[in-house]
């Protein structure tokens, strides 16, 4: 290649990679750039709990100093890709061989050590801060239990029983009121991830693990499994409602009810006694007593069924009973096989456990 | 054509560089001792980790015997790798013969324990994690020892045959190396399981 | 004398029949020929597992895709990275190694070249094992087909009670069968590399290349091996009714995890320091000038060697380890990119006051360069224990693996190839070809694993067959596919240079690149025993000493 070919390749080459680059920085500005609160976005640049919050400022300086190694190595590397690169006028002498030298090496050994020394100190105190936080008197108890595909959660102290719809209270710098969260699992390896309130922590049978998160604005937070536990690991969605305390503790009280009776739907829920719906499922307050799937008992106060698969109305309750698979293929939900008649009476009955 | 490099006169030192068999032997032992090591820390991760069944102290003794007799083979072994160097060829297809029958009694007899463990006490491998890491560890040695065994039985037939020379003596040696290898595995395995771990 | 072309027709008077020719390529004990079998298996499973991976983002092009099942998907990305990490990137480095180090330092073969042609097949036959499965994964309960537990398949998942049938056994065997060929050919390269130097090459007078692939063999005798142990571990689970990995009876499924992360980080290692040898080659060769630091460059290595097997639980970050455990990997992995960092400035020392020369070997080099850095440096934020809690199992290191493994590993790969393709042929390449490829598979690269970060930042977690609309991930998924439609033009374009240069490349002579280490000194291709006479050497570049005999290496190192 001629020399003239050779430096405009390279000044191509130079511009395609700024290029890349402010396409890339253009991105990354996308994320940091306002959003209201409100948004689904499960950015983990947009803290709204203390342990999300910790890391995203320990983000911050783990991100400048890198990127700052990388502005200071790019240009070294692209200032020796230019200067030394062949000439057209070239005498075709071998340049200087130069074969090591004893203080450069020992500069950018040390410097290095330096930067991992910050790095590293500034880590431990957040690691410490995080998981070895004390619980204060508020706190909120739960139990979260991975299933294959759906979520399990309980509140011991509080008696509640409910699935995939985690509702915790606001909390208040002042009077604080976190969530703890126990992890365990029934079945294979889950993770628990609601990027704006806590980075993830696994469920691993056989094995307690805790989070805990302490919500500073109100709102509905989307997260979900993030670790592979088999088909339908992609749909085992969480949906956080961090609710004002006033409403947090209503929803408590219609948690702790047992399922609303009415005689209208008898026929439903004769089929749902009788049929195998109560081996896995429970309603408190009736024989249907099984804990392989998720309780049913407040079913309708959920905005999501399957996990977040579909959202929670007749029609795709139905179409969830009449084959699980249609929505979720491989989820562990049997197709029941009933006729359509007995599918609307079931559809009814269930429709009514508000 | 290939070009040779000028060679600077006057560094007259013969060029000698470590014997392949040795390196090799000793890379495979390296690599076999990483995977007993996994084993084992899987056995003592796992100690008193059973859920039901039975444990260490109800069922095993220590293996006196059998532990003496296969140390004593890689002294055996030694001494015929040895006779052999000094062209001693009856000699050393007298201790070889030995090594080749403490290595057998020890294999015999740990058949025997794994059949009393499984015939009379009902002690599998699927019977708890004891059992799994039990049988896995110990198996995975002994195992290891019939590797080597077969290896000797051969060499003994080429003895019989009298097709082994002493010019064969560091071959032989490099295999030692294994045997001794296996012996050291066993020491471990033997503290590991019938020492600390009762 | 006779050269022994390669197989595939070229030109040559006295040819053989077709069936004694294949013959001697499947018999064979000569390391030349098993490198080059290495290679080309290896460029076969790359194009198989580069389909695999073209199914998966097609499926993820848009949210709620129906390309694929979710039970095909999740078959895909295991068999992706199992076919990528065995079957690809092992085999092609064992086969550059084994073509390449005992030429470089003046042998005429491995110290054991029956047990090279053992481990060569065990390997292949490896893989025909994981492919198998396609088929013969119907297992009892005609459940299973091809492995779905994903590459690292964590335990409880793989038990029989959750992956019924014998897709996971195929998974498990192929990998236990292709880790005895990597132990042996460890062994090999470990006592070829000690034992069989030509005179005058000390241990501080090897080309790089030997220094870092003897590193190499040594963290595959370390690393492979725990490996071998899980996989037998997983087995007596399957087969016998163990319990090593059974949560219902007490055991561990985080025991699983360190077994195979022991073995897993050591194993990047494995697969990044036989191309930082390329790059030890081709860059002072390009730049006309000796590698900068030749002392602390191979200390680096072997202190990243020591070092890669203290970090292995970064993998496992959000297992629940405690305080003090994350701390402590935290530390291990932050370490480590000391020794990195220093090596990457080696090389730009070593480009630094040179002549460079933008040949398609130097391209791919400074594409590594460029791309390792930016590797690294995400590794530093996944190092951050309480930052790895977000990232972690996310799209984000999914982006920074393949940074390292396509933009670092694939990239010095088609670095070595172009480099060393005149040796192993006698012919040389398109060059304009070979530009073509590097720009192509750069723009791809960059438009897939660049954009690829920004889901993981936004909560994008890894292995979902589909994704929810509305949470800001699918502009990004979109870019990414597109990039592997320019990765895969470049592909073809550097297979098509590859064929039309073995049949109507100009002769490359014995030193098209005017090199200095000894591989350079021989026939292109070699003869069958290397060297007409063992080389004598007095320096890291031999060649050097013979064309500036005023100036020879030996009167400065």
């Amino acid at each position: 290649m001629k020399p003239s070919e050779q430096t405009r390749s390279l000044g191509r080459k130079i511009a395609g990679i700024a290029v890349l680059l402010a396409g890339f920085l253009l991105a990354a500005t996308l994320c940091f750039g306002s959003s209201p609160n409100g948004s689904q976005i499960p950015s983990i640049f947009k803290p709204q709990s203390t342990p999300a919050d910790s890391i995203f400022r320990l983000s911050l300086l783990v991100l400048t100093i890198t990127g700052l190694i990388f502005i200071i190595v790019f240009s070294l590397l692209v200032y020796s890709v230019v200067k030394f690169r062949k000439r057209g006028g070239d005498d075709g002498r071998e340049p200087p061989q130069v074969y090591g030298s004893n203080q450069v090496e020992l500069a950018w050994t040390v410097i290095p050590v330096l930067v991992v020394l910050v790095l590293f100190f500034a880590t431990a105190r957040v690691i410490h801060s995080i998981q070895d936080a004390p619980k204060p008197p508020g706190t909120i108890e739960v139990i979260a239990i991975g299933h294959q595909f759906w979520w399990e959660f309980r509140y011991p102290a509080l008696g509640v029983v409910t699935a995939n719809e985690l509702h915790v209270p606001v909390s208040d710098s002042s009077n604080p009121s976190p969530t703890f969260i126990t992890l365990l699992s029934a079945d294979t390896d889950h993770s628990f991830w609601v990027p704006r309130l806590a980075g993830k922590t696994d469920l691993i049978p056989n094995r307690e693990n805790h989070t805990w998160i302490d919500p500073h604005e109100t709102g509905l937070y989307l997260g979900q499994c993030a670790q592979y536990c088999g088909t339908q690991h992609a749909k085992m969605l969480l949906r956080v409602y961090v609710d004002s305390r006033e409403q947090f503790d209503q929803w408590v009280e219609d948690e702790k009810k047992p399922a609303v009776v009415n005689d209208q739907v008898g026929e439903g829920r004769r089929i749902f006694e009788t049929t195998a719906c109560l081996n896995c499922h429970a309603v408190s307050g009736t024989v249907a007593d099984g804990h392989f799937g998720p309780d049913l008992t407040h079913l309708m106060s959920r905005a999501t069924i399957a996990s977040g698969a579909a959202p929670n109305t007749p029609e795709q309750l139905k179409i969830w009973i009449r084959n699980p698979d249609s929505i979720k293929p491989g989820s562990l939900m049997p197709a029941m096989k009933l006729n359509e008649k007995d599918l609307d009476a079931l559809t009814a009955y269930l429709v009514t456990l508000r | 054509m290939s070009s040779v490099a000028v060679a600077r006169p006057s560094n007259e030192s013969a060029w000698v560089l470590p014997s392949r068999g040795r390196v090799g032997m000793f890379t495979l032992i390296a690599a076999e001792s990483a995977v007993f090591t996994i084993f084992v820390v899987a056995y003592i991760y796992y100690i008193g980790k059973s859920l039901s069944g039975p444990t260490p102290k109800d069922l095993l003794e220590l293996p006196i015997f059998s532990a003496v007799c296969l140390l004593s083979s890689s002294l055996t072994i030694h001494l015929a790798v040895r006779a052999l160097r000094k062209a001693k060829v009856g000699v050393f297809g007298l201790w070889w013969f030995l090594t080749m029958a403490l290595g057998s009694i020890f294999l015999v007899a740990t058949g025997r324990e794994w059949h009393h463990l499984i015939y009379e006490k009902g002690f599998t491998i699927s019977t708890n994690l004891f059992g799994t890491t039990y049988y896995s560890l110990v198996g995975l040695h002994a195992f290891h020892v019939t590797v080597g065994l077969l290896a000797i039985a051969l060499a003994m037939i080429f003895t019989l045959l009298g097709k082994v020379k002493p010019e064969h003596s560091e071959r032989l040696d490099v295999f030692s190396l294994y045997w001794h290898f296996v012996d050291v595995v066993w020491v471990i395995v033997f503290t590991v399981v019938y020492v600390i771990g009762r | 004398m006779a050269s022994d072309t390669i197989a595939l027709g070229i030109a040559d008077p006295d040819a053989r029949p077709i069936g004694e020719r294949l013959h001697d390529w499947v018999v064979t004990v000569d390391h030349k020929k098993l490198g080059i079998l290495y290679i080309l298996y290896s460029l076969l499973m790359l194009v198989i597992g580069g389909v695999e991976a073209t199914i998966m983002r097609i499926q993820l092009i848009v949210p709620h895709n129906h390309f694929v099942s979710p039970q095909v998907f999740n078959r895909m990305f295991t068999m992706h990275g199992t076919t990528m990490i065995f079957f690809v990137a092992m085999p092609i480095l064992f086969g550059f190694g084994t073509y390449l180090i005992p030429l470089m330092i003046g042998t005429r073969d491995m110290a054991f070249p029956r047990l090279n042609a053992f481990s060569f097949w065990m390997t292949a036959f490896g893989g025909l094992l994981l492919y198998f499965s396609f088929i013969g994964g119907n297992g009892l309960y005609g459940a299973g087909n091809a492995p779905d537990v994903g590459w690292f398949a964590y335990a409880p998942l793989t038990s029989r009670a959750f992956s019924p049938g014998h897709s996971t056994d195929f998974w498990t065997l192929a990998i236990l069968v292709s880790g005895i060929g990597s132990i042996g050919t460890a062994v090999n390269f470990i006592t070829t590399i000690l034992c069989m130097r030509c005179p005058g090459m000390t241990l501080g007078k090897m080309p790089l290349l030997a220094w870092l692939n003897l590193v190499t063999g040594g963290l595959v005798i370390l690393a492979v091996s725990p490996l071998t142990a899980a996989q037998i571990m997983l087995s007596i689970d399957r087969f016998l009714g163990g319990h090593f990995f059974d949560t219902q009876a007490g055991g561990a499924a985080v025991l699983w995890m360190h077994f195979f992360w022991i073995f897993g980080h050591p194993e990047v290692y494995v697969l990044i320091i036989p191309c930082f040898a390329f790059a030890s080659e081709i860059i002072p060769v390009f730049s006309r000038k000796p590698i900068f630091g030749y002392p602390v460059m191979v200390g680096a290595t072997i202190a990243i060697g020591f070092i890669s097997m203290s970090v292995w639980a970064h993998h496992m970050f959000t297992v629940g380890m405690s305080s003090y455990g994350n701390a402590f990997f935290t530390a291990t992995t932050m370490v480590i990119a000391v020794p990195t960092g220093i090596k990457i400035f080696n090389w730009i020392g070593t480009m630094w006051g040179g002549k460079i020369q933008f040949k398609a070997p130097m391209l791919f080099c400074i594409g590594f360069l460029f791309q390792f850095l930016i590797a690294g440096l995400t590794g530093i934020m996944l190092g951050a224990s309480p930052f790895n809690w977000q990232l972690g199992n996310s799209y984000f290191v999914v982006a920074h693996f393949h940074y390292v493994i396509v933009g670092g590993i694939l990239f010095t790969v088609f670095g070595a190839f172009y480099y060393w393709f005149p040796k192993m042929s006698g012919r040389m390449y398109n060059e304009a070809l070979a530009k073509w490829h590097f720009w192509l598979f750069l723009i791809g690269f960059h438009l897939t694993f660049d954009f690829m970060h920004i889901p993981g930042m936004l909560g994008m977690p890894r292995r979902i067959y589909t994704y929810e609309p509305g949470r800001g991930w699918d502009i990004w998924n979109l870019i990414v596919t597109v990039g592997v439609f320019f990765q895969a033009a470049g592909v073809l374009v550097f297979v098509a240079n590859l064929l039309w240069s073995l049949w109507k490349g100009e002769s490359a002579g014995n030193d098209p690149w005017d090199a200095w280490t000894l591989e350079w000194s021989t026939t292109s291709p070699p003869p069958d025993y290397n060297f007409a006479t063992i080389p004598v050497v007095e320096s890291r570049r031999p060649l050097w000493d013979i064309k500036h005999p005023e100036d020879p290496d030996w009167k400065y190192e």
